[in-house]
């Protein structure tokens, strides 16, 4: 007997999965995409933000530069595609690491503007960096979808890709938050001079787990980007991606598997429909900060926080 | 009796200030040590160079044979030296459970989760908070915050106990059910090290106590030898007849 937690992913996973193939609806595997997106994001930054309490800002530039190494290698290179996104995982997962060990003895605010240097400073870095193409990016023909079966199998092969890696950041998520490496991380959280004083190991918890929140939000970047069929350095690295993943956390409420899941879902909807509009589509971020504003003003726990306060009991049950 | 810890010429500067100047102690396994001295004489600050949380400018400790002295706080726990705050830390956000199931799983047995849920539950019937276990931490009264640090470090299955005035705004019933805890310690052979203010607590319980004034060591010895100490009393107790009544009273 598994824990309910495990069935529910399944069964979210399963209805990403089939719902759009049983009818071959298109648009609804479009919708279902880029919900499956914003969900592997606000996942992975959960981790960072819910788990751990470092507020990461910058976050989006894990999936920029997991596109870009996706891209090259699969268009350049001419890797298969899935080895290129795990390849891609495993590159931004290093660079993590080296960027962590940097900047993690930062705390609160002062953590946060780091990430964001980071992200611009990457940015400028890949605008300059004539094998990935600099300011104009890296294009995509249609020849790279033949290895798949032509675009229109490509485009599915990818959203089922995109479906098992936000599966995965689901499992991962779960799993860190049952483990004693999550019970660490928590003690970081609430106290981190206190955690260490208890025998949690700061630096090295912290460096690992910015590491591993990279590693799926790249094999998504490189999937989204080889579907985009172009990758260039201010659409890879934006930081309005970053900072709506952060709203998203917060409307489902940080710490928890469910409800960062839930709050992506419900804001990449939202997003949907503000952006097709015709009288939201231009400022649709000025939604998203005044839902932000009221979502820390007023439920700070976001939904999920909201639910456990409002029945307590529910705490422990839900995750 | 052989020494757990010892602790030699220790030293450190804030700046120009000496807050702790050439210090020279041991404790002894399964010992109450008591550490004693007016507001800001470095109590606090020999238990921060003790475990790690600050490094001293001279001196070394030594635990258990092994030579500590800088060593980060996280790997002194796991050798077997666990602390209280002054001023309590619970991990705010987390149940009494859990505060405890860190504290054993990081402790120095590096324990598994299953195992670390008994050892924490076990140590908090043994504080006698297991009617709190799945309290948030937050939510507790500054009384079960205080017994919820001694849980907490307890959990790390320490040879040594560092206590920070525990005993502190605790009132009488409070004091004596804590004072309770702390001889149940020491009968699992735990030796403790504790910065106290309540004279009587601190001369009933202790083996030995030192004496702490501007940094320096200014006596040590048994309880009675120490209450009798000429300079003690000029420096820290005030009244020549203390001694006595302390003595009557514990």
């Amino acid at each position: 007997m598994r824990h309910p937690m495990f069935w529910l992913i399944l069964a979210v996973t399963a209805l990403f999965a089939g719902l759009p193939a049983i009818g071959g609806d298109v648009g609804l595997r479009e919708t279902l995409f880029l919900a499956a997106v914003a969900i592997i994001l606000a996942s992975n930054l959960n981790l960072m933000i819910g788990y751990t309490g470092y507020v990461n800002f910058g976050n989006i530039v894990f999936f920029g530069l997991g596109g870009y190494f996706g891209v090259w290698l699969t268009v350049v290179q001419g890797w298969p595609l899935v080895v290129a996104v795990l390849a891609a995982g495993c590159a931004v997962s290093v660079v993590a690491l080296l960027f962590g060990l940097g900047i993690l003895r930062l705390r609160g605010a002062y953590f946060a503007l780091a990430t964001i240097g980071i992200n611009e400073a990457v940015q400028a870095l890949v605008s300059n960096l004539d094998v990935w193409g600099g300011s104009t990016g890296i294009y995509l023909s249609v020849a790279a979808y033949q290895a798949l079966g032509g675009a229109r199998q490509a485009l599915w092969i990818v959203y089922f890709l995109v479906v098992a890696v936000m599966a995965a950041s689901l499992f991962l998520s779960w799993r860190i938050r049952s483990s004693k490496f999550g019970l660490g991380l928590f003690a970081i959280r609430e106290d981190e001079d206190a955690a260490a004083v208890l025998g949690v190991n700061p630096a090295t918890y912290k460096a690992a787990i910015y590491s591993i929140s990279g590693f799926l939000p790249a094999a998504a970047g490189a999937l989204f980007f080889f579907k985009n069929g172009v990758i260039q350095p201010d659409q890879a690295f934006d930081l309005t991606l970053s900072t709506e993943a952060i709203v998203m956390l917060m409307l489902g409420g940080q710490g928890s598997v469910a409800g960062a899941a839930l709050g992506a879902f419900l804001y990449e909807q939202l997003r949907g429909y503000l952006l097709t509009s015709p009288l939201f589509s231009d400022f649709h971020l000025v939604v998203a900060g005044l839902l932000l504003l009221g979502i820390v003003l007023f439920v700070p726990g976001g939904l999920m926080g909201w639910l456990t306060q409002r029945w307590p009991r529910l705490r422990g049950k839900l995750e | 009796m052989t020494a757990l810890l010892e602790v030699t010429g220790l030293s450190r500067q804030f700046g120009g200030l000496t807050a702790v100047k050439d210090v020279e102690f041991s404790v002894a396994e399964g010992e109450i040590f008591g550490l004693i001295g007016p507001n800001g004489a470095g109590k606090s600050t020999i238990f921060n160079l003790i475990n790690g949380v600050l490094a001293p400018n001279t001196g070394r400790v030594v635990f258990g044979g092994a030579d500590i002295t800088g060593w980060a706080p996280y790997r002194v726990v796991r050798q077997g030296l666990a602390r209280t705050h002054q001023i309590v830390r619970p991990l705010n956000d987390m149940t009494v459970l859990e505060n405890c199931v860190v504290g054993a799983c990081f402790g120095r047995d590096d324990m598994p989760l299953v195992r670390a849920r008994d050892m924490a539950r076990e140590i908090l019937d043994f504080v006698g908070m297991a009617d709190r276990a799945d309290t948030l931490a937050q939510h507790l009264t500054i009384a079960h915050k205080k017994r919820l640090e001694v849980a907490r470090a307890l959990c790390a299955r320490p040879r040594l106990l560092l206590l920070d005035e525990v005993l502190a705004g605790l009132n009488p019933t409070e004091v004596a059910r804590m004072i309770d805890v702390f001889k149940a310690i020491r009968g699992r052979g735990i030796a403790i090290l504790m910065i106290e203010h309540l004279m009587q607590a601190i001369m009933s319980l202790s083996d030995r106590v030192m004496v702490l004034n501007f940094g320096a060591k200014l006596a040590e010895g048994t309880p009675r030898e120490v209450a009798e100490d000429p300079a003690v009393v000029e420096a820290y107790l005030g009244d020549p007849d203390i001694a006595r009544k302390l003595m009557e009273n514990g």
